[in-house]
């Protein structure tokens, strides 16, 4: 991509900021849809409406309030660790969308198509640790102290058993590239990861309940990275008010909103890459049908965008519907079954792409 | 060298979204272990004692109205039988039988919030918001009868301010046929949830002994396992006349008396509060409403305590009267005054999560700690 | 389930004469007066005697008797010699479902009562509630700290005593609005 770039506009430096810029270009937009869609998606779980009056069905009822955010005064209280507490927003953000980087949005657009491109993703989202941990500490607040210190307990302990689904599936596949992983699925569903990949033998069928096993545990830690219901402890508005971003207003809050919804994205995109084949289309290309190459890409986009938003829709539909666990219970979900279960389906996932 | 550590002390309120109203915790903590809960309360506290010693007895019952401002109805209640047994006052059939249907609405009401918010308490938006669009049936029940949806000011002393709408009968049946299937909804949704039941059973376990002595009435105390219900040990009004069961807790998914079994009586009682209304409009009989009510409240020098079952427990009223206009003190016992005083010994040990679980648990109502 | 008077019975053989009395001539609910330094071995009888297992405090009120006397003289000077407080408690046992009510008088000068704290748990707020909005104070109590006004409130200031009066300032601001 930063090739194309380079030769397109001549200077690199420029190229350079503007591939970085991309997925910005889609993070936004996507934001202001996903929050409508939560608001929407809530309210009509709950037999209400929901915004009605800013454009059709509220549909800028997100844009005004991103108006109104970024009208607001910035507040900074005058107790806190100001370095800190002005940096914590940005390494938050910074962190997930570092992990938009290595994202294959088509087979033609993926800002760096690294060859290790799934460690890559689990190191940057470690940094909303740290970000997270500052904006508990700065904050100066109890409440934001809690919440920041349950998050990072939360976030390194479920880093675990998502890191060694990710494992079995590099086994199986052989690839840490999450270009190559897409390539090897194909289009058309049955040769997807979560129905035992594209080769047509045995191990595909024996494979498949332990992909579902595999899928299950790397969702729900997933949401538990991504701090939603039942496990949005460190946010937990009944028992710690907001969480880490308590204090936070105007658009530092902002910030942390928008990480939320990117990360939001992040991990089902990477749900869907690994398991449901990515970019790639369940039933083949129009492109194809018609002989029009270049209208690939744009499919490809539409179906990587439209897998993401679904698993960002089950998110939503979860959050609305389940209570929240306690903070230790939090915990032995995480340690006494996910992941042992992890390490017994990454055996069993070894043992069968062996024969 | 040990390291030397300090517990760190958490003010839990009076601005925080699950302390029902503004109320302090002062949360001593040991990483997240609760070792000592502090309330402090007053916050809210609007004289009412004060007020009621320069108010004759009629101009009071808008001031009970403010306490529990989720069971008004009950309260309105309260006050009435307190004057008229001070007065020794006979009412008519019919205002018993008006007064006991809007008395179990009310409980229904009150119930339905105590329990929507818990699961709100717990993490679970979404039940708290079916059960406001029933209540608000409720609501719309009472606003035909009396004209206001909160703060009815409609059980006087001798009767109620307005006989029944001709349509009440008719809609409480079909509020009833509509209501019953949804306490499933309430159970599917909430009852049972594997997360909530987790949250909730062996947390904050109230032994029986320690409701007694702490004078916990109402569901909690019949969580407890104990079972007593002031409508049926020391029955008022009509009362006596109804068939219905009182529920008490069962430990059916814990131990007796935690957070599961305190709010799973408030599930049950639905269905009795249902049973007893429907037994009410069977035999509601006609009459004139407003007959018994005095011209002049001037009740004789003495002093009574009444109490009845609100849905949050035992509510009295204290009252002394030196034969004049005006009480001379009209002392509220309020059940979530006393709830609310429990809480030291049920929070130890706990986290602080579970602090959120069991003060839901217990289902206060600021309005009426303070006064 | 026996009747106040069995209970006033039974209370008299217990202890001597001089700390009790029955008042019954009022229309609607008797009550025994008890004296303030004895009400606690009054109440721990109650609540432990196995034929009366009083293990509810219903309720506790503190009040004012409203019994102040003024006198003026020929100058126009007041006098005004102070009346009594009182402690209501409301006694209800659930084995038995009877019920008694005690009275505790005080002289408004030396306004002391015991605790029943450690008898019934109860107590702890509703005693609270008393000292602060009536100002009695009760002996070994744990706790005694005001509880609906606010803690800095002016010493000594009870506001539901009858001769209680606004003040004009409350921490530097002016009460009266």
């Amino acid at each position: 991509m930063q090739d194309f770039l380079i030769e397109l506009i001549g200077n690199e430096i420029l190229a350079l900021v503007i591939a970085s810029a991309l997925p910005l270009a889609f993070i936004v937009p996507f934001v202001i849809i996903a929050v409508w869609l939560e608001r929407k998606v809530s309210a009509h779980m709950q037999d209400r409406l929901g915004p009605m009056r800013v454009g059709w069905h509220g549909l800028l009822q997100t844009v005004a309030d991103f108006f109104k955010l970024i009208q607001k005064e910035d507040i900074t209280p005058s107790l806190v660790d100001k370095k800190l507490f002005n940096i914590a927003p940005v390494i938050v953000f910074i962190g997930s969308y570092a992990v938009f980087a290595a994202l294959p949005f088509t087979s033609t657009y993926i800002g760096m198509s690294l060859d290790l491109g799934l460690l890559y993703i689990i190191a940057v989202s470690g940094i909303v640790v740290a970000g997270i941990l500052m904006a508990g500490w700065a904050s100066n607040n109890k409440y934001s102290l809690l919440g920041s210190m349950r998050s990072a307990a939360q976030i390194v302990s479920y880093e675990i058993p998502t890191a060694i689904v990710i494992l079995s599936l590099v086994m199986f596949t052989g690839t840490l590239s999450l270009s190559e992983m897409t390539e090897l699925q194909t289009a058309y569903f049955w040769n997807w990861n979560i129905l035992g990949g594209a080769e047509w033998n045995l191990a595909k069928f024996l494979i498949i309940p332990f992909m579902l096993i595999a899928f299950i545990i790397f969702y729900v830690s997933s949401l538990a990275e991504v701090n939603r219901t039942p496990f949005d402890m460190p946010e937990a508005e009944s028992e710690l008010v907001g969480g880490y971003h308590t204090e936070y207003s105007g658009m530092k809050f902002a910030m942390f909103f928008l990480a939320e919804y990117a990360n939001m994205f992040a991990v089902s995109a990477i749900a869907s890459v690994i398991f449901f084949g990515g970019y790639h289309s369940p039933i083949g290309y129009l492109g194809d049908l018609f002989g029009i190459e270049a209208l690939i890409p744009f499919e490809q986009l539409f179906w990587f965008a439209s897998k993401g938003i679904f698993f960002v829709f089950v998110q939503m539909w979860l959050r609305w519907t389940l209570p929240r666990v306690r903070v230790d219970q939090l915990m032995t979900i995480c340690w006494k079954y996910l992941i042992p279960f992890s390490i017994v389906n990454l055996i069993i996932i070894g043992i069968i792409t062996l024969i | 060298m040990a390291v030397k550590t300090e517990e760190l002390v958490l003010n839990m309120g009076p601005q925080h979204p699950s302390t029902h109203g503004v109320l302090r915790l002062e949360l001593e903590l040991e990483g997240e272990l609760v070792k000592s809960v502090k309330p402090h309360i007053g916050y809210l506290h609007r004289c009412f004692e004060k007020h009621a010693e320069a108010m004759t007895y009629p101009q009071i019952i808008p001031y009970t109205d403010r306490m529990d401002y989720l069971a008004s109805m009950y309260n309105n209640f309260g006050y009435a039988l307190a004057v008229e047994k001070l007065m020794d006052i006979e009412v008519p059939e019919r205002v018993e039988y008006i007064r006991v249907i809007m008395g179990e609405l009310q409980r229904i009401a009150s119930h339905l919030v105590a329990i929507g918010t818990y699961g709100l308490d717990i993490g679970a938006f979404t039940p708290f918001l079916y059960l406001f669009r029933d209540r608000e049936k409720i609501l719309s029940l009472f606003e035909m009868t009396c004209g206001a949806r909160l703060l009815y000011n409609y059980i006087w002393v001798g009767g109620v301010s307005h006989d029944l709408h001709p349509d009440f009968l008719r809609l409480t049946k079909e509020f009833i046929e509509y209501f019953r299937p949804n306490v499933d909804e309430i159970n599917n949704l909430l009852t049972f949830n594997k997360i909530f039941i987790e949250r909730t059973a062996n947390v904050g376990v109230l032994p029986l002994d320690t409701a007694i002595n702490y004078g916990m009435t109402g569901p909690n105390l019949r969580a407890s396992g104990l079972k007593f219900d002031l409508r049926k040990d020391d029955p008022y009004s009509i009362y006596d006349k109804f068939d219905f069961d009182i529920p008490v807790g069962e430990g059916m998914v814990g131990t007796v008396g935690d957070c599961w079994d305190r709010y799973f009586v408030r599930v049950l009682e639905l269905e009795q509060s249902l049973k007893i209304i429907e037994q009410a409009i069977e035999q509601i009989p006609d009459g004139d409403v407003t007959a018994a009510i005095p011209k002049r409240v001037k009740p004789p020098k003495g002093s009574i305590y009444t109490r009845v079952e609100n849905p949050k427990g035992e509510l009295g009223y204290f009252i002394i009267s030196d034969g004049g206009l005006n009480p001379v003190r009209v002392k509220v016992r309020a059940p979530s005054f006393v709830a609310l005083s429990v809480m030291d010994e049920l929070c130890k040990g706990a986290l602080v999560a579970d602090v959120v679980a069991i003060l839901g648990s217990i289902d206060i109502v600021l309005g009426e700690v303070d006064r | 389930m026996r009747t106040p008077e069995e209970i006033y019975e039974m209370l008299k053989n217990q202890f001597s004469d001089s700390i009790l009395e029955f008042e019954s001539e009022l229309p609607v609910e008797k009550f025994i007066n008890v004296s303030p330094s004895q009400i606690h071995s009054v109440s721990k009888y109650l609540k432990d005697h196995l034929d009366l297992q009083f293990d509810c405090l219903m309720c506790l009120s503190g009040t004012d008797d409203n019994n102040d006397e003024k006198t003026t003289d020929e100058d126009g000077n007041e006098t005004v010699v102070p009346g009594t407080l009182s402690v209501y408690y409301n006694l209800h046992s659930i084995k038995y479902n009877h019920k008694v009510n005690l009275r505790v008088k005080v002289q408004k000068d030396k306004p002391e009562v015991e605790s029943v704290e450690n008898i019934w748990k109860t107590a702890n707020w509703h005693e609270r509630e008393a000292f602060d909005m009536i100002g009695i104070k009760f002996l070994n109590h744990p706790d005694l700290r005001r509880i609906l006004m606010p803690e800095d409130w002016e010493e000594g200031s009870h506001p539901l005593r009858k001769d209680y009066e606004n003040p004009e300032f409350y921490q530097g601001m002016k009460v009266p609005y």
